[in-house]
């Protein structure tokens, strides 16, 4: 049979005028000039520096935590390198109100909206004194289980809507965990109810090993909220105030209760994918690494506040001074911790009374202890 | 009081607590204007609104998230779980998130969360429907699972399960559902979970059994009672926790014990209450405990169901070699 072309609709044209919708969003480029003066959202001096405050400080604590690592003074820890724009500028579009459900990466978002430091080197370490979250403090601890903080985010949003709460909740996965189920039911679900959900995925290029090209056919991550219904972004998560404005948009519109928005974040982690023995040399070449390293975005960021008189290598000398000595306190308030007794895993399981197994796998815990 | 049905026990109990406690919400597939696949949740929308009262899209895992996020803003979920064969797609959510929020956040969240599921055999469902899956919920710390067999239970042990501060698995036997009407109270009751309920007093042996079992374990003892022996029925209602104590104190009395369940052999808790009982009452034991059970196949073609299922008879065959031995 011959193959006939449908002159009314053609799935390839289709498809491809999709593609071109999803232009990355950009406002300062790499050499810190803005290029998109209607988009600058023109935050105040006191804000801009506050912000690149932010991201100095969590290039520090990135740096500190991988020495700390490899003294054996941190456990499970995941860079977070390159990724400052994307990470500390999204968060900084948020109020305290907002839940924020973090992936295993996202330990400088939870910290900057209100978890202790110390409580975050205990997560590392394995303590379960690191996920005692403070009451007024609206985070979870961070999600092992890639996908599962974005259905649970569609819940929280829910929750909040229910409540008629002004708030959003925020999540963050990668560009692999958008090749998830919970990733795809997350930001349906959220759509289908109109939840006031901020989806952001950060998409670093690598997941481990594995290259974007290989998690999806889809030319970005960001089209795939067209599947939800739900507006959606691709932004250059190297730049801190488009970060920021596709952040407070997605924001607003959400408080709005026009529903959803999902974010993609182009972006790059300079250090490997966890501290866990992962070695990015074996998949990338340092070719790749400086490419991007071109376009970090404290060095964008450095320029532009620069040009503006706002920042300065005194500055910048300060905001790292305090952030060592602050990991140096927040390290031994950690070490200062107790030992994990088996008696408190055990109450930690239930409210209330504990069901008989546990009751007397706690006396005889209990017992022990007491040698 | 009412003679209801399970099933109408069920929807009664969800009633009392979308009155009691504007927490509880009500949700899952078909679950609203359509009043449930079974009619559980009928007439609750109607009564109670679409905020309280509302349908999913058709996603488990999804329905799992929204679960715990709806927990996390202060809520009480009571989301429905179409059949509990479908539980595959959610087992992350259940056993990964819920069973261990208390404990991963250190005490700081709770998940005070009801799953209500059906599952069970004897009606020819299509595949996938009937599967007997408790035993993956009981090997699960952080999780009590509960399968209630009558109007009565169903109903206080339901409004117990949605007070609960920990998640909590309920499995309603389909074939259940209607099979049979009870006196049940119109007010609020609870039954505690982890407790166990003789249905039957007796001497001779004692005869553990939960959901559709027990039914068949009070047609087994009454066969038995023909041929003069005394039969003990405990139905355990809850099966994590388990009553240890209930369970122990029939077999210290009887000195025999059969425990009876629908799922396989290698599923299923009968293993478990065979090793407590062993551990706790091995001095107590005329004979070994013994198991009825299904074979070890994947759950039957809707054809196969009756040469499959456990029945009476093959109580009555077990109980006599544990009688006798």
């Amino acid at each position: 049979m011959a193959s006939q072309k449908s002159k009314q609709f053609d799935p390839v044209a289709n498809l491809h005028e999709i593609e071109e919708k999803f232009e990355m969003f950009q406002i300062l480029n790499e050499e810190g000039e803005i290029v998109n003066e209607d988009a600058d959202p023109k935050l105040s001096d006191t804000e801009l520096v506050e912000l690149m405050s932010r991201m100095v400080f969590t290039r520090i604590l990135d740096q500190r935590s991988i020495s700390l690592n490899r003294q054996g003074r941190l456990g499970f820890y995941a860079p977070t390198a390159g990724q400052e724009a994307s990470q500390i500028a999204s968060h900084y579009a948020l109020e305290k109100e907002d839940y924020i459900l973090p992936g295993y990466r996202d330990v400088p978002q939870i910290v900057w909206h209100g978890l202790p430091l110390s409580k975050a080197f205990l997560f590392s370490r394995g303590h379960f004194i690191g996920n005692q979250i403070p009451e007024d403090v609206n985070v979870l601890p961070p999600q092992i289980i890639i996908g599962a903080q974005y259905i649970q985010t569609a819940g929280v949003a829910l929750g909040m809507q229910k409540r008629g709460k002004k708030s959003v909740a925020v999540t963050y996965t990668g560009d692999g965990g958008s090749s998830q189920g919970d990733f795809y039911e997350g930001i349906n679900f959220a759509g289908a109810f109109r939840s006031p959900a901020i989806f952001i995925v950060q998409n670093n290029q690598f997941a481990i090993s594995t290259p974007r090209e290989l998690q999806t056919a889809a030319k970005t991550i960001a089209q795939k909220g067209i599947a939800a219904g739900i507006p959606s972004i691709l932004v250059d998560g190297m730049d801190p105030l488009a970060v920021f404005v596709a952040t407070r948009d997605a924001r607003q519109r959400a408080v709005n209760g026009e529903g959803p928005s999902l974010i993609e974040t182009m972006c790059y982690r300079y250090g490997p994918h966890t501290m866990a023995g992962d070695d990015p040399t074996r998949y990338r070449t340092s070719d790749t690494d400086s490419q991007w390293e071109k376009k970090d975005p404290i060095v964008r960021f450095r320029k532009y506040l620069e040009a503006k008189g706002l920042w300065s290598e005194e500055k910048e000398a300060e905001v790292i001074e305090k952030a060592k000595e602050e990991i140096k306190a927040a390290v031994k308030e950690a070490d200062a911790a107790p030992k994990q007794k088996v008696t408190e895993l055990i109450r930690n399981m239930n409210d209330g009374d504990l069901p008989y197994n546990l009751q007397e796998q706690y006396e005889i815990f209990k017992e022990k202890e007491s040698k | 009081m009412a003679q209801l049905t399970m099933i109408q026990a069920i929807t009664d109990a969800l009633r009392c607590e979308l009155k009691d406690d504007e927490n509880v919400l009500v949700f899952g597939e078909d679950v609203g204007v359509n009043g449930g696949v079974f009619r559980a949740t009928e007439g609750l929308q109607k009564e109670f609104g679409e905020d309280r009262v509302f349908d999913t899209p058709l996603a488990e895992s999804g329905i799992g998230g929204l679960t715990i996020g709806l927990a996390l803003q202060g809520f009480r979920p009571v989301p429905e779980i179409q059949f509990f064969g479908f539980i595959y797609e959610v087992m992350d959510s259940v056993s990964g998130q819920l069973a261990r929020m208390r404990y991963r956040t250190g005490g700081a969240l709770g998940a005070p969360v009801t799953i209500r599921s059906p599952f069970g055999g004897g009606v020819h469902t299509p595949e996938m429907h009937s599967d007997s899956l408790e035993g993956l919920m009981t090997s699960q710390p952080g999780l009590k699972v509960v399968v209630p067999s009558t109007p009565y239970d169903a109903k206080g042990l339901l409004i117990s399960s949605i007070r609960d501060n920990d998640p909590v698995i309920f499995l309603e036997h389909l074939k259940l559902y209607r099979s049979f009407r009870e006196e049940v109270p119109e007010e609020s009751y609870t039954i505690p979970l982890g407790k166990a309920d003789v249905k039957r007093e007796g001497t001779d042996l004692s005869i553990f059994a939960y959901g559709a079992m027990v039914h068949e374990s009070l047609k087994a003892a009454e066969l038995l009672e023909k041929e003069e022996y005394s039969v003990e029925v405990v139905d355990l209602r809850t099966i994590q926790p388990l009553d240890i104590e209930t369970i122990i104190a029939s077999v210290e009395k009887t000195g025999r014990a059969v425990v009876v369940q629908e799922a396989q052999k290698q599923a299923g808790i009968a293993a478990n209450v065979v090793a407590e009982i062993t551990e706790r009452a091995i001095l107590s034991l005329e004979a070994p405990v013994l198991r009825v059970t299904a074979p070890d196949t994947i759950y039957p073609f809707p054809q196969a169901e009756a040469v499959w299922l456990p029945n009476a008879k093959d109580i009555v065959e077990t109980a006599k070699k544990v009688l006798t031995f």
